[in-house]
């Protein structure tokens, strides 16, 4: 890590020797036009961008449906870039060379962005920080990450064997105990005893009179009911609970292959995610972004053709259905609250098909409103009230301190 | 406790103690429950516990979900995001009414309209209708194809044979008449210009469901220059109406009812507000809000607009003419409006044009042209003319016209001679409608060529001259409609579309003539973006010299009704009936007399009981009223301040083929409405009643939740002793405790709340509230409010969130009988709006036994309809009767088939989706529009800044014409309510 850290360091101590001399170069002739930054807040600007619209067509590392993008701001010159992302198709057609041999080269017109100068900046001061990273690192973070989730708590297979292990002892002190039982009694037998003493001695266990006993009845039947009791009232909580449902769909979409293998982001194609309460399932003319050219010819690609061409939309069967009575919006988590969207719709990077992974009861949104911590970092509405929150209290903020589990914030 | 000074009454039968209404009021629910099926023993018991046992079976045993589709977009347009509401601004025009609007969309279709505060002509503001107009347009009464003879054909038939028989009519050298309702859109007269070219004996007849032709004539004979001008009430310190219902439906009771707020805001800083008089037969909007109400005959508005000009004419040293009564208060109006000359209006509902040459007088002795009147701005939206439809019914009878197209307009039901145009139509050789959905005349016509409805309209507007505005479908036609106008451009043989033709037009007018814009797109995109466009122009507000002849005019007018005189009116919910089929409009109780669902005959106290009738609770008897030789069979209404010797009916009701809803509720009044001199006339003398004896109930919401022996239901005072003391008239109740008297707060039983976020408040101007009633439809459209029919509304069942709560009241002690008696002849009235008040300490959350209204850390009282289980403790334990009871499910249900918005397919496209339609058996009521206060929360979050004042505003507070109501953050020093409250603390 250490090593990777310094590495990357020096690199970028070149880069930006190198740059500044560029800048002593070149003078004032760049002036006038965009410059790139180390800023970390328009790099953050810029990964927010780049995952939102030109991972569907981009890596850094790798071709996709156009070029690797690692190092292209050293490959072309700046104004170039900001032409070429804003209007690809007025390159090409002006005559430019370096668009004509793209087009060539990957047979396809790039879409045109209406991004202002700055968020073009933004994208590539991004693209810029990444290339500077070794290509390895992006490897080995996650097996980093999964090692440190294991090593806390006890992992589940030692529970198992102490739970075995205690079985198996107190299956030991049973046959202990019986074989003691035995051995005193045969004692007994032998030495010489009053009635009442042998009565006691010769005693049988009489299994019948134990079964009809009241006692024993009343703890069965108390047993009885309380077990039914209790798989009646599991049962009715899981009415209309749908968690695992995996309906097949019209069209066989892997989000394990789009949004895992190639990691689009979610937010490409759920384009309301940040903005709307419906996240929103695209409609065929973002799937036709890539799909004309990749795979055009799939069986299930064809079926959105034929959507299009006889005008009837493409019915999905919805997966994640809360009652109308209540109401949800994906921007207020997403944009404002931050989750993730794994957070609730699990690991859909690894669904073939997708289900249902939270059972969405209320009892499941009600705990996460009283466990998470209201996002409120640089969000100027929650200023006053986080200065109030710790006048009162030491704990973060939870939503629910901001009245996160009152009625009519979901149901009106 | 203090006695109170003043006595209030909700209605009649209060005032006169009536025993059975008294035994009643105590009652929240009425004590019998119309389950439908008394008779047949517990039936309904047994069968609910039968039911209650093989759902809970059936529910638990079939626990697989249904399969639910999610649609995307074929193909997702970029400007709409599913979820996110879309705001289109457009105009509304139907029959004689306009209103400049903005169009909430949410998934491409239209939920909801609220007023544009960038228009002139409108201020911002809507009315009931307008609200409403959105539910009119998923109507499934509309028509879904053009049809000849009654049978759909395809638009290529129609065109072609409408072309033959046109050409055949104009090339026989015949006459072809477009009858319409005003028009005011430029490009629809430029079409229409196209059309007149290829058919040379065209000729346009414009008229208006309700006329106003009389001040049009009335100017032309005063100035030389016919129009009806546009009024400025924000300037008149006095005002004096002579049975002009301004704020309420006479000619633009939207920018009205707003101008007249504007001098009755009072404050810190204003301490002085205008004088209203008010001269009126029937109770009106107006007249309830007047400073000085007096009741007079229609017959007496002539002496009595002769007598204001006598008075002001012997101030002004001009000349009297003969005739006039003079009387103490038109003495002190002529006093009022002398003072406030160039800041006064004299306005007058008369349709004589006799009258309005006097009214004219008048204002034009007290320099009100130029400064309060401005001639130049004529009102183009009232300009339908009468004496051009006059003409037309004779030449329609005499044979001499070959084409008729009626143009979005219904003169079979809503012109007085409906049945002579009706019997004669047969005589036109070519008979068409361009009406959106059926109604008399499109039923009686051979072709129907359906215009599309205006949400789905493209068009422009010069409703007032200088004022331009436009409107754009928010929404692709529903059914196989066309645009009027382009029907009117095929048949002229221009293959363009309206929307393109209408640019074209702007073009060549509007861009040319500025020099803001030097391109047409950018132009384009702001006028449409705005909804309004005023071309900059220098001319002065018109003053033209006074011309008219007022001796000529005084002379002319009829003297002296005999025997009783009808006087016919429009109501705020229904107007002129264009609307009738809309339900929401029809359960509007009518803001004075509190009822809904039909016209009736209104009659003064002392006539009633001279007839022998005693009103109690909607319980009446209906009468045969004649007039010349019609005779309608119609209910009584008792109305406090009716003018003896007068009745009183509304128009708009009576529709023969309007649609479920509308069809058989109530009487045609447009019959019985009078040609005098070739104007309409709406005040008919010789009336005559004749009792039946047939009992009948007309629905009120009117003494619903009422509360006798609560003192201070309404607070207030009188402009003087406001001026001497800030606080007169406020009740402060105190609590005798064993150590003196304390506030209320002081010995809660609570602890209170603590607000850190947000406190939501809303405060309520009753100075400024006309009780116009725009905000129950808006709070009806916003919040997926039922309609529940007139059936339940006299179960005392209606739904509405937001009532208006209408007080008579007098000074005259309880114990005066006599005088009470007399004060129920010519009351004071007050307003007062009436939702849940959020009560910090609620008594209705303390009763709940289920916890399904709770107090939320902004301020709301919440109400959780999936948690409720339908005790209705809480709306026994609420001290202002505002909580509403799902007696059955509204929605789906055939049994309330007039609940429009829920019961079909294409209604429920109006429903918000933000807000849940509830069920039978839960209990609602006014949630402040907690979806738009968590949206708007969102909005700022998502921008990450504190919510804006003014950005969260409740329908209700959004939709008031007049701005008496203000909704907003407590908790924000700077928001408009918490300085309002400040002032009064």
């Amino acid at each position: 890590m250490h090593k990777t850290n310094s590495l990357s360091f020096i690199n970028h101590l070149v880069r930006f020797i190198a740059f500044i001399f560029t800048l002593l170069f070149i003078g004032t002739g760049l002036s006038q036009a965009q410059e790139l930054t180390e800023d970390a807040g328009v790099i953050a600007q810029g990964e927010e961008l780049f995952k939102g619209n030109c991972t569907a067509c981009h890596k850094i590392n790798e071709k996709l449906l156009g070029p690797a993008l690692r190092d292209v701001t050293e490959r072309r010159e700046l104004d170039w870039l900001l032409t070429y992302i804003k209007n690809p198709q007025k390159m090409i057609s002006s005559g430019d060379p370096i668009a004509n041999e793209l087009f060539d080269e990957y047979q396809i017109v790039m879409t045109s962005f209406p991004f202002s100068d700055d968020q073009i900046a933004s994208i590539l001061s991004y693209i810029r920080a990444e290339s500077a990273k070794p290509m390895e690192t992006a490897v080995a973070a996650p097996s980093a990450d999964g090692e440190s989730v294991a090593e806390s708590g006890i992992p589940e297979g030692y529970m198992n064997a102490i739970m075995i292990g205690l079985i198996a002892i107190l299956a030991i002190l049973l046959v202990v105990l019986f074989l003691i039982i035995n051995v005193l009694s045969r004692f007994l037998k032998e030495k010489d005893l009053d009635d009442n003493q042998r009565e006691v001695v010769n005693q049988r266990l009489d299994l019948r009179a134990l079964v009809k006993s009241n006692a024993f009845l009343g703890f069965a039947a108390f047993f009885f009911t309380a077990i039914v009791l209790k798989t009646a009232l599991d049962g009715v909580f899981t009415v209309g609970v749908q968690q695992g449902y995996a309906p097949t769909q019209p069209i066989a979409f892997s989000h394990k292959l789009h949004a895992g293998q190639y990691e689009i982001d979610c937010n490409y194609c759920h384009t309301g995610v940040r903005k709307s309460k419906n996240a929103n399932i695209p409609s065929p003319n973002i799937c036709m972004n890539c799909h004309l050219l990749v795979m055009p010819d799939s069986p299930e690609i064809a079926k959105i053709y034929d959507a299009i061409d006889n005008n009837t939309p493409i019915e999905w069967v919805r997966v994640h259905n809360l009652p109308d009575l209540s109401y949800f919006n994906h921007s207020q988590h997403v944009e404002v609250g931050g989750i993730e969207c794994e957070t609730c719709h699990g690991p859909v990077k690894e669904m073939e098909v997708i289900q249902q992974h939270a059972n969405l009861t209320m009892g499941w949104c009600i705990n996460c409103h009283r466990e998470t911590n209201l996002n409120t970092k640089g969000n100027a509405y929650y200023n006053k009230l986080v200065e109030l929150h710790s006048e009162v209290s030491k704990e973060p903020m939870k939503v629910e301190d901001n009245g996160g589990l009152e009625c009519s914030r979901c149901h009106y | 406790m203090e006695k109170p000074k003043k006595q209030y009454w909700k209605g009649l039968e209060q005032l006169s103690n009536d025993p059975s209404f008294v035994e009643k009021e105590k009652n929240e629910f009425p004590e019998m429950l119309p389950t439908g099926n008394e008779d047949s023993g517990a039936s309904r018991r047994d069968f609910l516990k039968m039911m209650g046992f093989s759902v809970a079976a059936a529910s638990l045993a079939a626990c697989e979900a249904p399969i639910r589709k999610a649609i995307p977009y074929l193909n997702k347009p970029l400007e709409i995001d599913p979820g996110v509401p879309v705001y289109y601004a457009s105009s509304y025009m139907n029959g004689g009414d306009y209103c400049s609007v903005v169009v909430k969309t949410r998934e491409g279709r239209p939920i909801k309209i609220e007023g544009n505060d960038l228009s002139a002509v409108s201020g911002g503001g809507t009315t009931a209708q307008v609200e409403a107009s959105v539910l009119s347009l998923y109507d499934k009464q509309r028509f879904q194809n053009p049809t000849n003879g009654g049978s759909p054909v395809t638009w290529e038939d129609l065109d072609k044979e409408v072309i033959s028989q046109l050409e055949s009519i104009s090339s026989g050298g015949g006459q072809i008449r477009i009858v319409a309702n005003s028009i005011y859109s430029p490009s629809t007269l430029a079409a229409i210009e196209e059309f007149k070219v290829k058919y040379p004996g065209t000729e346009v007849v414009t008229y208006d469901s309700i006329s106003n032709y009389g001040i049009a004539k009335a100017n032309e004979l005063s100035f030389g220059q016919a129009g009806v001008p546009l009024y400025d009430f924000s300037q008149a310190k006095t005002i004096v109406s002579f049975d002009a219902d301004f704020l309420g439906t006479w000619i633009n009771p939207v920018l009205y009812s707003k101008q007249f707020s504007k001098t009755r805001k009072l404050g810190p800083n204003n301490k002085e507000m205008s004088r209203l008089y008010s001269f009126e037969s029937n109770m009106s909007v107006t007249g309830a809000n007047a400073d000085y109400r007096t009741a007079i005959k229609p017959s007496e508005q002539g002496a009595y607009v002769i007598g204001l000009y006598n008075a002001i004419a012997g101030k002004a040293g001009a000349e009297s003419i003969s005739g006039g009564s003079s009387s103490e208060i038109i003495n002190k109006a002529a006093e009022g409006l002398w003072r406030s000359q160039g800041a006064s209006i004299v306005v007058s509902g008369s349709n004589d044009p006799n009258v309005q040459v006097i009214i004219n007088g008048i204002n034009s002795l007290l320099g009100n042209y130029g400064t309060t009147i401005d001639l130049n701005k004529s009102v183009n939206f009232r300009s339908g003319n009468d004496e051009q439809m006059e003409k037309f019914v004779a030449d329609l009878g005499a044979g001499s016209v070959g084409g008729v197209i009626f143009y979005n307009c219904n003169p079979i039901y809503d012109y007085p001679k409906g049945d002579a145009i009706a019997s004669n139509l047969s005589k036109a050789s070519l008979t068409l409608s361009t009406s959106d959905r059926l109604d008399e005349t499109s039923g009686a016509v051979t072709y129907i060529a359906p215009d599309h409805h205006y949400l789905e309209s493209w068009n422009d507007a010069e409703p007032v001259a200088g004022h331009f505005s436009l409107s754009q479908p928010t929404i692709s036609n529903l059914f196989n409609t066309r645009q009027g106008q382009e029907s009117i451009l095929t048949w002229a043989g221009n293959e363009s579309s309206y929307y393109d033709f209408m640019k074209a037009n702007w073009e060549a007018t509007h861009f040319a003539n500025q020099l803001a814009e030097s391109e047409l797109q950018v132009f384009w995109d702001k006028t449409l973006h705005d909804g309004v466009y005023m071309p900059a122009t220098d001319t002065q507000a018109g003053a033209i010299a006074f011309a008219g002849d007022l001796n000529l005019a005084a002379a002319n007018i009829p003297s002296g009704g005999s025997g009783l005189e009808l006087v016919i009116t429009s109501t705020v919910a229904v107007g002129a009936g264009n609307q009738a089929n809309n339900p929401w409009l029809q359960e509007m109780p009518d803001p004075v007399t509190k009822a809904c669902w039909e016209n009736y005959l209104t009659i003064s106290q002392p006539h009633a009981a001279e007839l022998g009738i005693v009103m109690s609770e909607g319980n009446t008897q209906k009468v045969d009223l004649s007039v010349g030789g019609t005779t309608l069979n119609v209910p009584v209404v008792v109305q406090p301040g009716q003018a003896s010797g007068t009745i009183g009916l509304a128009l708009g009701y009576g529709r023969r083929n309007a649609g479920l809803v509308a069809d058989e509720l109530g009487v045609d009044a447009n019959p019985l409405v009078g040609i005098v001199n070739g104007t309409r006339s709406y005040a008919v003398s010789g009336a005559s009643i004749s009792v039946t004896g047939e009992s009948y109930q007309v629905a009120h919401t009117q003494t619903h939740q009422t509360h006798m022996d609560r003192h201070y239901v309404v607070q207030e005072s009188t402009l003087g002793e406001y001026q001497k003391d800030a606080a007169a008239g406020r009740h402060f109740p105190q609590i005798t405790t064993l150590k003196g008297k304390k506030q209320p707060y002081d010995i809660s039983l609570w602890k209170g709340h603590t607000y850190t976020n947000h406190h939501w408040g809303m405060v309520i101007d009753m100075n400024s509230c006309t009780g116009c009633g725009t905000c129950t439809i808006a709070c009806q459209a916003e919040n997926n409010v039922p309609v529940v029919g007139k059936e339940e509304v006299l179960n005392r069942r209606e739904m509405t969130w937001l009532r208006i709560d209408r007080y008579y009241s007098s000074d005259a002690d309880s114990s005066d009988l006599k005088g009470l008696e007399k004060a129920a002849e010519n009351p004071e009235v007050t307003f007062q709006p009436m939702m849940c008040q959020h009560c910090n300490n609620a008594p209705c959350e303390t009763v709940c036994p289920v916890a399904a209204t709770t107090h939320s850390t902004e301020g709301l009282n919440q109400m959780v309809y999936n948690r409720c289980i339908g005790t209705r403790y809480c709306a026994n334990n609420c001290p202002y009767k505002v909580r509403r009871f799902n007696w059955f499910k509204y929605h789906d249900n055939s049994q309330f088939s007039t609940n429009l918005s829920m019961s079909n397919d294409l209604g429920k496209m109006v429903l918000n989706p933000d807000v849940t339609v509830r069920s039978r058996g839960v209990m609602e009521k006014c949630t402040m529009c907690v979806q738009r206060i968590q949206y708007g929360k969102l909005e700022a979050k998502k921008e990450k800044r504190r919510v804006n004042d003014g950005e969260v505003v409740t329908a209700c507070a959004k939709a008031c014409p007049t701005d008496a109501i203000t909704f907003g953050d407590l908790l924000d020093s700077k928001s408009k309510v918490s300085k309002m409250l400040k002032i009064e603390k």
